[in-house]
């Protein structure tokens, strides 16, 4: 019976261990998962999960494990692979031989240079563990800080005004959100975050976070220091790589794998966050993507290639963020864009269209109120993957449906 | 119309291949008009997380969650696959003189 060995329990490797099953593979299948509790969806860990910690939102019951025979690993890691063997060894010394082996090992929280780790009061937020700690701190008219203004910095601050909590964004970048999103939408962000009574910080460098007994300090080079019950630092996340580096597989931001989600050694493949991959659709350039979806998808897809299948990456990169009621989408890659279109679809909310030079649309970013933009981004996103040249009048009439530009 | 059948509005207020959202009784449904001019009634919020089906995208018989991309076959409403896994609740639909009602 051909033994498949998933590493990593997040949104990829439980869905590739479930569609395993789902595509008819009868061998066993093991699922480590280092974290004690099992696979959990980690979006809402900076929204609405943080609000109600105390449980996450589970990938799948407990039971439907046992009832698909995945032998369901928890609380338990890899700390070697010999891919020549083909053999995982466990933290607990126990030495499991695969006939294919799917990396799923997600990525980790970025620390702050010059910050050793993080304390009682300086926080990271990556785990559902972090989001139990982080909700027992984030108490009303406490003063929460929070490094970045990223999309996880930025949610983390609706969160804490939700809660009660004062929040200060304190970003190095002239703007927020300056990875991937239109300033236009980033101000329209920044705006709501200041209405809502968040001091958002741009163009501050820090120079030391200090943890102290009763407040941490957050100083900057302009001189000014910031004084907060709590420091968060939310800037980004890194691949876990370790494993895969370690076990001499090759690694470029990310372990490295082919279209196919092949990495340098036979029969071992990695998906999900920890891997960067060549992106067909814009011109073969490598990407890594850190996104719920984007798990989802090469989690499906890793398994049909383990079953053998010679399927290709053809998503179209896809991120959403939520923050009061807003809600942004954005699809596709837009750097790179040389025109950028406007369409408006009522109650303030709006979908820009980034196109490149011969007029093919390469991404959309849309804000709204809610679930507004999400239709017309989810067909935009289905332009992008069927690279067409959209009439421009065309996108920006909100009275023209975006379905009947499929057809054309 | 005859008991608990209710009407929901005029036919041609859904747009072919649309679905539109219909709020009665404290409760939220979908309702759908497919190519062929059929008409269809779901439960109106997605089993995965409690999401309005009616914002999102309705193609080849499918409506896809606007959030998290679950999708079902609203004719049965059968869970197509992650993140979704229980079915929707299908409603009778008929229609009247052109106006369109549902079975609750």
């Amino acid at each position: 019976m051909p033994h498949f060995v998933v590493v990593g329990a997040g949104e990829c490797g439980a869905r590739a261990a479930f569609a395993l099953r789902e595509k008819g593979f009868e061998g066993d299948i093991t699922l480590i998962g280092a974290e004690p509790v099992a696979p959990y969806e980690r979006p809402p860990l900076s929204k609405e999960g943080l609000v109600h910690a105390h449980e996450p939102k589970f990938v799948a019951a407990l039971e439907r494990y046992a009832e698909q025979g995945i032998d369901l690993r928890l609380g338990i890691d890899a700390t070697d692979i010999d891919p020549t063997g083909k053999v995982v060894t466990l933290t607990d010394g126990e030495r499991l031989s695969y006939d294919k082996l799917l990396l799923a090992t997600g990525a980790s929280a970025r620390s702050f240079p010059g910050i050793a780790g993080t304390g009682e009061r300086i926080r990271m937020l990556r785990s559902q563990a972090d989001a139990l700690a982080l909700r027992a701190a984030l108490l009303p008219g406490r003063h929460v800080a929070i490094i970045g203004g990223g999309f996880i910095g930025l949610e983390l601050a609706a969160t804490a005004r939700r809660l009660g909590a004062d929040a200060t964004v304190i970003e190095g970048l002239p703007r927020v959100l300056k990875r991937g999103v239109p300033e236009a939408i980033a101000e329209l962000i920044t705006q709501r975050h200041r209405q809502e009574g968040v001091d958002i910080r741009c163009d501050e460098t820090i120079v030391a976070v200090e943890e102290g007994t009763d407040s941490a300090i957050v100083r900057l080079a302009s001189g000014k220091e910031i004084s907060a019950d709590l420091v968060l630092i939310g800037i980004g996340a890194q691949p876990n790589v370790a494993l895969a580096e370690k076990a001499g597989l090759a690694i470029d931001n990310g372990i490295a794998v082919n279209e196919r989600l092949e990495t340098s050694a036979a029969d071992v493949y990695a998906a999900g966050d920890c891997c960067s991959f060549p992106l067909a659709l814009y011109g073969g350039r490598r990407v890594r993507l850190e996104s719920w979806r984007n798990a989802q998808e090469q989690g499906t897809l890793a398994a049909a290639n383990l079953l053998g299948a010679e399927n290709s990456i053809s998503a179209v990169p896809w991120f959403w963020s939520d923050q009061y009621d807003l809600t942004l989408q954005i699809a596709g890659l837009a750097d790179g864009a040389a025109t950028m279109l406007r369409r408006d679809l009522g109650e303030d909310a709006f979908i820009l269209f980034h196109l490149d030079e011969t007029g093919r649309l390469l991404a959309a970013s849309g804000i709204g109120r809610g679930n507004a933009v999400a239709r017309d981004i989810r067909l935009a996103e289905m332009l992008i993957a069927a690279r067409i040249c959209a009439d421009p009048a065309a996108l920006t009439a909100s009275h023209v449906k975006l379905k009947s530009l499929l057809a054309v | 119309m005859s008991g608990n059948w209710i009407e929901v509005c005029a036919a041609d207020a859904i747009d072919e291949e649309d679905v539109m959202r219909f709020d009665h009784g404290g409760r939220t449904f979908a309702i759908y008009r497919s190519p062929e001019d059929d008409y269809f009634a779901t439960d109106g919020l997605c089993t995965h997380e409690q999401i309005h089906l009616a914002d999102g995208l309705v193609m080849d018989n499918i409506i896809e969650c606007p959030k998290h991309n679950g999708r079902f076959d609203y004719r049965t409403g059968e869970a197509k696959g992650a993140p979704v896994c229980v079915n929707l609740k299908t409603y009778p639909v008929r229609v009247e003189n052109g106006t369109v009602f549902i079975a609750v």
